[in-house]
């Protein structure tokens, strides 16, 4: 260790800019977690299968385990200390997973909400399907996925809810992000087959 | 676990890239999305000495269709590709197989070349570019680039032509041919999981929408995509007639499968007959609707 070359990387977390001084290996679930502080990015598997490190690139949802830091050097990153708005109000997400018991441990539960962030981002009245396909890479070990559900369809409701009435909470850090590069996600009823 | 040190290269250019790699040889690897080699390190089942990142290489971030085929560069992610029209429009299997590719939040990152030079034999985009007769294009400092054609570049699992010091540069996918349909079928244990037997399939009906040709590649079954040319067993019968047990057990006599704590051969074997019907059934009615 005491021999490897380390790099000098700045990244934007939550709309600030953070520096860190790490080697090329450095994850960027651990750089978020030892070099910045930010505990609220979870690791479970390191392999890319759990989804608990879910963390959003640019607005895109990435597995921050399987993501060098160094990679991303320069580029923005939202985690779940972002989501909320900066006097701590819940996005629409949030509340409506603290609202329809889509938590228990809590462990599985920041990467669910950045993933969701960016599928209502994208989709902001996904059907049934497209949820279930939305949070297929996220795995809860003790809520069940049948109030996730519930909660991905309420927090749909919330933020077209707050846009009808233009009391939109500050939206979550990504949007800006996000929605740019987009295509329309919207390609119809193709099959998956 | 953590992945193992290495010498860290972040190249701008694609010359730049392969100078490293022609320096490195057998010690460097390249990195793409890092989806499938960054488990691996993280595992420790490989520890690159020198790493070669392409995120970097903004040349390398392309897909272009057109009359001809698509042509996807090594930094184009699985869901760049996933949601073009443009790319859907020429061929269609593209998107049919990605969508069987992991999740979205993988597909994000990981890139289509990444997944091809892998060579996972289970994995959906080598069978594609199978099936369909493309090709990769390999550069390496100081030579022409050279343009392996799939029935040479998958080699065995996880093995491919790519040799030490070569860049993918890019993967070819020639367009659907007139009166042609495609389809991809396949069985996971878990929505998202690797596919324990998987089926594409491509069908060409003439003018009195009888087949004139129809293939399939078979996934998970074999140490390189299967391709099963069954033309001659539906040798001009109607469309709608493209599946038939003869059909599924002229694709289950060319597999084959092995055991493994998944499932046992004789399943795979089982599961890729009934996928061959599937797949060719719908390749054959999407022809017909064309
Ligand atoms: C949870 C999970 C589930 C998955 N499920 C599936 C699945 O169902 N089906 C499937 O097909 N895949 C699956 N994958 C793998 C995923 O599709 C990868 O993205 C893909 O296999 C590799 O692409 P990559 O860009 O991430 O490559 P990397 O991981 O960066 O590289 C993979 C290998 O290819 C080499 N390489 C990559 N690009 C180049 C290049 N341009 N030139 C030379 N060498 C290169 C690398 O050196 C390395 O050896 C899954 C991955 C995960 C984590
Ligand atoms: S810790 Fe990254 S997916 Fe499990
Ligand atoms: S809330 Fe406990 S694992 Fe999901």
């Amino acid at each position: 260790m005491g021999t490897e070359t380390l790099y000098d990387i700045s990244l934007t977390v939550n709309g600030v800019v953070r520096e860190a001084r790490v080697p090329a290996r450095r994850l960027l679930s651990d750089c978020l977690r030892h070099d910045l502080g930010l505990t609220g990015t979870h690791v479970g598997c390191e392999h890319g299968v759990c989804g608990c490190c879910t963390v959003l690139l640019d607005g895109e949802p990435v597995r921050s385990c399987l993501t060098f830091a160094v990679s991303v050097d320069g580029h923005e990153i939202t985690t779940i200390e972002g989501l909320a708005a900066p006097d701590g109000t819940l996005s629409a997400v949030q509340r409506a997973f603290a609202e329809s018991h889509a938590l228990q441990c809590g462990f599985c539960t920041p990467g669910f909400l950045c993933t969701v962030t960016a599928l209502l981002n994208e989709n902001p009245a996904p059907s049934d399907e497209e949820i279930l396909e939305g949070i297929s890479g996220n795995l809860c070990r003790c809520t069940g996925y049948q109030n996730i559900i519930k909660a991905v369809r309420r927090a749909a409701e919330l933020s077209a809810e707050q846009e009808r009435d233009g009391t939109g909470e500050a939206a979550p850090a990504a949007t800006g992000a996000a929605g740019a590069p987009r295509a329309s996600g919207a390609t119809g009823g193709a099959t998956g087959e | 676990m953590k992945p193992p040190p290495f010498d860290y290269h972040a190249p701008r250019t694609v010359g730049e890239a392969l100078e490293v790699l022609a320096d490195a040889g057998p010690e460097g690897k390249v990195l793409a999305g890092g989806q499938s080699l960054i488990p691996l390190m993280n595992m420790r089942l490989a520890a690159p000495a020198r790493l070669v990142d392409i995120n970097r290489i903004g040349a390398l971030d392309t897909v272009t269709a057109d009359a001809r085929g698509v042509r996807v560069g090594a930094l184009a992610r699985h869901a760049t590709v996933e949601r073009s029209a443009a790319v859907a429009e020429r061929q269609p299997l593209l998107r049919q197989a990605l969508r069987h590719v992991a999740h979205p939040v993988i597909r994000n990152r990981g890139t289509v070349v990444g997944s091809i030079v892998h060579a996972d034999p289970a994995a959906e985009l080598p069978a594609v570019l199978a099936l369909l007769g493309g090709t990769v294009r390999l550069a390496r400092h100081g030579a022409p680039e050279r343009e392996v054609p799939a029935a040479e570049f998958f080699l065995g699992p996880l093995e491919s032509a790519l040799q030490p010091g070569e860049l993918a540069v890019s993967a070819f996918f020639p367009a659907l041919p007139p009166g042609s349909g495609t389809a991809f079928c396949e069985i996971a244990r878990r929505h998202g999981d690797f596919a324990l037997a998987g089926v594409a399939a491509l069908v060409t009906l003439d003018d009195d929408l009888r087949i004139t040709t129809a293939k399939v590649a078979c996934i998970g079954v074999g140490p390189v995509p299967v391709v099963v040319d069954v033309s001659a067993e539906c040798a001009r019968r109607p469309a709608a007639s493209a599946a038939s047990p003869a059909v599924a057990a002229a694709v289950r006599d060319r597999v084959e499968p092995e055991d493994d704590i998944h499932a046992t051969a004789e399943y795979r074997r089982h599961l890729t007959g009934v996928l061959a019907e599937r797949a060719l059934r719908l390749a054959a009615e999407r022809a017909s609707h064309g």
